[in-house]
């Protein structure tokens, strides 16, 4: 490593956050005051390339041009309503308090941020916190069908890490229907001849000239043509990389790619270390199994998390009488119970499995029980509230969650590390702006559920608009360049090179292959729990990997068509080297905190031990192969006091 | 288990394509049948073969990527299950299973058993939306929407875009889908104000991409992996002929 933790405890110079002084309840209408606008008729002559279509791509994509800009938008897959965000399920959070139980934008910003483990900076989260309501409102003036009570006013459920109700949803499809709003906004700008819309397209790199984002490549993914697309400034709303795993709860085109290839082309990369395991996912059943399942949190609500007390045990879940059960959660946690954030509850099944009580046939799993809500409330209000994801499970594991306990485990879900970004969404490239999962912006350590799709919805709707106005006000056109410009052509070369190379490897492995095996070195190194002799190993052993990729990848077929494998290919190279980055983050910080947990510092209860006196910062990478450099960002609170994050 | 398979191979959109026959060995109840498929394609990946490309993202049956014809059924044969979320253990050892894509006049293949079902986009981009702008959105519990309606509207909100009932369809008509996106909108007050506008655009769309008729076979209903009613065909069009009369 260039530095030594302790020695680089300095800000660094090139990571200027921009958070506007005045009270933190003030700084985003300051900013707003200020900030330079752009003429209506400016407007047109600027053009945005959007990169994914997601909630925080469609959201930015239709509101910049319903503003006036020109904007291009691009999608992996055949249409931007299929992008990841379709499948989140459990909700969305607004500090609304519709429900009146003492819910304030206070709170929401408060329980973000002790969520995140105070690794979050507090003028993002209190804006995310803050325009929170906008988007419900937005969200329902769309159409969207949130779930409403008899009086016909939205109805509210609670989720992990919050003492209050103020979870909007959708049946357990709320990701599907924001998405489904969010691309409809876009259609209706698709349809005005605002945007354009390229599907099937993946971005393979940032083009970057006068020191400034000024486009980049996509492959077509249908004729496998590399196109050049030129814009006054670039969004990237590409998502997370929990697919580094290779089993996550992420879609399978979801990847690091775009992001890395700007993280090489100078965006430096914060907190890579920072992922999320979901503490209820069906458990892997075999070799083959191609991601995992989540059973939304919302279950959390209604289900209670029990293994047996006896390891030896061998009963049917049903047939085991409550003194011989241990509800762990509940007995531990005592005020949160089944509801503590998801690093918690993940770890502590990965206890109970780890000392031998775990279920099922590989014994890596433990019980997720209904029967008492179903006594309490009658199988038909549980049927309401979570009847698609009963029936999801049944239809994959063959058995039925009325009659006996669902089997979960923790899975990689989400990634609150990501390109680093100031507090106008820019990256370290200037004209490059981050948004969504991308970014590393506002969950911290550890995202609270709901918060995902607030952010970025936040982002796209509420957020960018401004700041993106911001930088073209300031900009100034003639250092704009075209795509006939010189680093389009050398960017464009790069790409069909580094495509030539993996098909005409003459190698035996296929990508899945490798993709596999950095998986099972990142989940048993760098996942749940992680310590420095584990993490150095798998540090080496992913860049010998790395190596034997270059040797021995195989991918059969042409460039000049529509080839999966040779997508798929290029994304396990990415993942590979953010791999490495991954480990050497985990290994630099040397406290726990969130879903970062070093099993060296704990606490005699076995709870993460966090150190804010040497880590109350955000790393940032520099790229510089194998050997990046570190930046970091001092996180400092002015107006919250980093307490030891307790949910006993 | 071991499950033979049948699978459409076609190079390109104006090539010709034909059934090519394989056989895969360790199958497993536990996969779903779109993992089956990964293992067909590590295998051919090993014999220096193109591996079959098809489609599919979230595997979780709700991004509405996935769409293949399984025994000739869209989707295959459990009812309401997206193929990404059939699981082997709805066929015995030894079977012969039959694989193509989606077929359907407005669907061109692409490539084996990918289609382009695009213009399920422009049907939406015709009118399937609500013309707010952001930023211009009262307060969200400024209507109260009765519970019936919203579930009611949910019901049809939960379309994937998949295209199954369009496969199914002898006609290969859209109705379904666009019948769902009418319904979804024209049952709330949102959605109310643009109804007859968004009805007869959206119909419109759908003969221009060359969808055919409905006439009511029910075919689409029994494949759809949400169970999204073909009431709402009922409905649209209703609403088109009340546009087409006011006209
Ligand atoms: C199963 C599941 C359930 C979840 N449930 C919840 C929930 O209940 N509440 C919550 O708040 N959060 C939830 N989350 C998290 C949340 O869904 C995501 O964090 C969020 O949707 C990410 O949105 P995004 O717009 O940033 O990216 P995505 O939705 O991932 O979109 C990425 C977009 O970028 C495109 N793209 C990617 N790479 C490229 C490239 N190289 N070139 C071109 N395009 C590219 C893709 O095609 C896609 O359009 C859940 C996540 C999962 C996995
Ligand atoms: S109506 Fe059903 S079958 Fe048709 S596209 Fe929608 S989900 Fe698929
Ligand atoms: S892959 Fe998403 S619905 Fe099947």
């Amino acid at each position: 490593m260039a530095h030594s933790a302790r020695q680089s405890q300095v800000h660094s110079p090139r990571l200027d956050s921009k958070v506007p002084s005045g009270l933190l309840q003030q700084k985003w209408d300051i900013y707003k005051n200020q900030v330079s606008l752009v003429s209506p008729a400016n407007k047109r002559s600027h053009h945005i390339l959007v990169v994914g279509s997601g909630l925080a791509g469609a959201s930015a994509a239709a509101t910049l041009a319903g503003l006036g800009y020109q904007v291009t938008c691009f999608c992996i897959q055949d249409s931007p309503r299929r992008a990841h965000s379709i499948a989140a399920q459990g909700g969305i959070n607004a500090a609304k308090n519709y429900p009146n139980d003492g819910d304030t934008v206070w709170r929401l910003f408060y329980d973000t941020i002790k969520g995140g483990d105070y690794r979050s900076r507090e003028a993002n989260v209190y804006r995310l916190a803050e325009v929170s309501n906008n988007i419900i409102d937005q969200a329902v003036a769309q159409g969207v069908p949130f779930a409403r009570e008899y009086g016909g006013v939205l109805s509210n459920r609670s989720f992990g890490g919050a003492q209050v109700s103020r979870t909007f949803y959708a049946r357990g499809q709320t990701g599907q229907q924001l998405l489904l709003g969010a691309y409809q906004a876009l259609s209706h700008q698709i349809a005005g001849g605002r945007v354009k819309m390229l599907p099937r397209r993946e971005m393979v790199d940032l083009v970057v000239a006068n020191d400034r984002a000024c486009g980049l490549i996509a492959r077509n993914l249908l004729t496998g043509e590399l196109e050049r697309y030129a814009g006054d400034a670039v969004l990237l709303c590409t998502g997370g990389y929990g697919n580094a795993y290779y089993l996550s709860t992420n879609a399978k085109n979801s990847n690091v790619t775009a992001a890395w290839r700007c993280h090489k082309r100078g965006a430096f990369f914060a907190n890579p270390c920072y992922t999320q395991i979901h503490p209820t996912c069906i458990p892997v059943s075999g070799d083959y199994q191609s991601k995992l399942t989540l059973m939304s949190e919302s279950l959390r609500n209604d289900g209670r998390v029990w293994v047996p007390n006896d390891p030896h045990d061998e009963r049917a879940p049903e047939m085991i009488p409550e003194d011989a059960r241990d509800y762990y959660l509940e007995r531990r946690y005592p005020s949160f119970g089944n509801l503590v954030p998801r690093d918690v509850a993940s770890r502590a099944s990965k206890k109970e499995c780890d000392e031998g009580r775990g279920v099922g046939e590989t014994r890596l799993a433990v019980y997720l029980d209904f029967a008492h809500s179903i006594e309490r409330l009658g199988e038909h209000t549980i049927r309401e509230r979570y009847g698609n994801l009963f029936e999801m499970y049944q239809r994959i594991t063959g058995d039925n969650p009325y009659q006996t306990p669902m089997r979960i485990y923790p899975a990689v879900h989400y990634t609150m590390g990501g390109l680093w970004v100031d507090y106008e969404l820019q990256s370290t490239v200037p004209g490059l702006f981050v948004l969504g999962e991308a970014n590393f912006s506002d969950h911290g350590a550890n995202r609270l559920g709901a918060s995902a799709l607030m952010q970025g919805l936040a982002d796209g709707y509420f957020v960018i608009p401004y700041t993106l106005g911001a930088y073209l006000a300031g900009h100034n056109q003639s250092d704009q360049v075209s795509e006939t410009h010189d680093s389009f052509a050398a960017v464009e070369k790069e790409a069909s090179d580094r495509i030539d190379r993996i098909l005409h490897n003459d190698g035996d492995k296929s990508p899945t292959v490798f993709h596999r095996e950095l998986g099972r070195l990142l989940w048993d190194h760098v996942g749940m729990s992680r310590h420095r002799e584990g993490l150095e190993s798998s540090l080496q052993a992913i860049e010998t990997l790395e190596d034997e990729f270059w040797e021995r990848i195989c991918v059969p077929g042409s460039a000049d068509r529509y080839n999966k494998n040779l997508e798929f290919a290029g994304r396990v190279a990415d993942f590979l080297e953010l791999g490495s980055l991954m480990a050497r983050d985990a290994l630099r910080r040397e406290e726990s905190c969130g879903g970062h947990f070093r099993e060296e510092y704990q606490t005699p209860e076995g709870e993460a031990a966090r150190d804010d006196e040497a880590y109350a910062d955000v790393a940032a990478w520099e790229y510089q192969g194998r050997d990046p450099i570190l930046h970091l960002e001092q996180l400092t609170f002015e107006s919250v006091h980093p307490s030891k994050r307790s949910y006993k | 288990m071991v499950i033979n398979l049948r699978v459409w191979r076609q190079e390109g959109p104006d090539s010709s394509g034909r059934l090519v026959d394989y056989t895969v060995n360790q199958a497993s109840e536990h996969m779903s049948f779109l993992e089956l498929l990964d293992v067909l394609n590590e295998q051919l990946l090993q014999s220096g073969d193109d591996p079959v490309e098809f489609d599919s993202d979230c595997r979780e049956g709700i991004c509405g990527s996935c769409g293949l014809m399984v025994a000739g059924i869209a989707h295959g044969p459990q009812k309401r299950t997206a193929v990404c979320q059939l699981h082997m253990r709805s066929f015995k050892d030894g079977d012969t299973i039959t694989v193509e894509p989606f077929r359907a006049r407005a669907f061109p293949i692409i490539r084996d058993l990918v289609v382009d079902r695009s213009a399920f986009d422009r049907i939406i981009a015709a009118h399937g939306y609500v013309s707010v702008t952001t930023g211009s959105a009262p307060d969200a519990n400024a209507i109260p929407i009765s519970k019936d309606l919203a579930d009611d509207a949910m019901d049809y909100a939960a379309c994937i875009g998949c295209g199954a009932c369009v496969a199914a369809c002898p006609n290969g008509s859209a109705s379904l889908f666009t019948a769902a996106k009418i319904s979804h909108l024209g049952l709330l007050p949102q959605g109310r104000v643009e109804a007859s506008q968004r009805v007869m655009a959206m119909v419109d769309q759908m003969d221009v991409e060359g969808f055919g008729d409905c006439s009511n076979y029910a075919e689409c209903e029994a494949v759809c992996p949400k169970g999204i009613s073909i009431e709402g065909i009922a409905r649209m069009r209703r609403s088109y002929m009340k546009g087409v009369l006011s006209e």
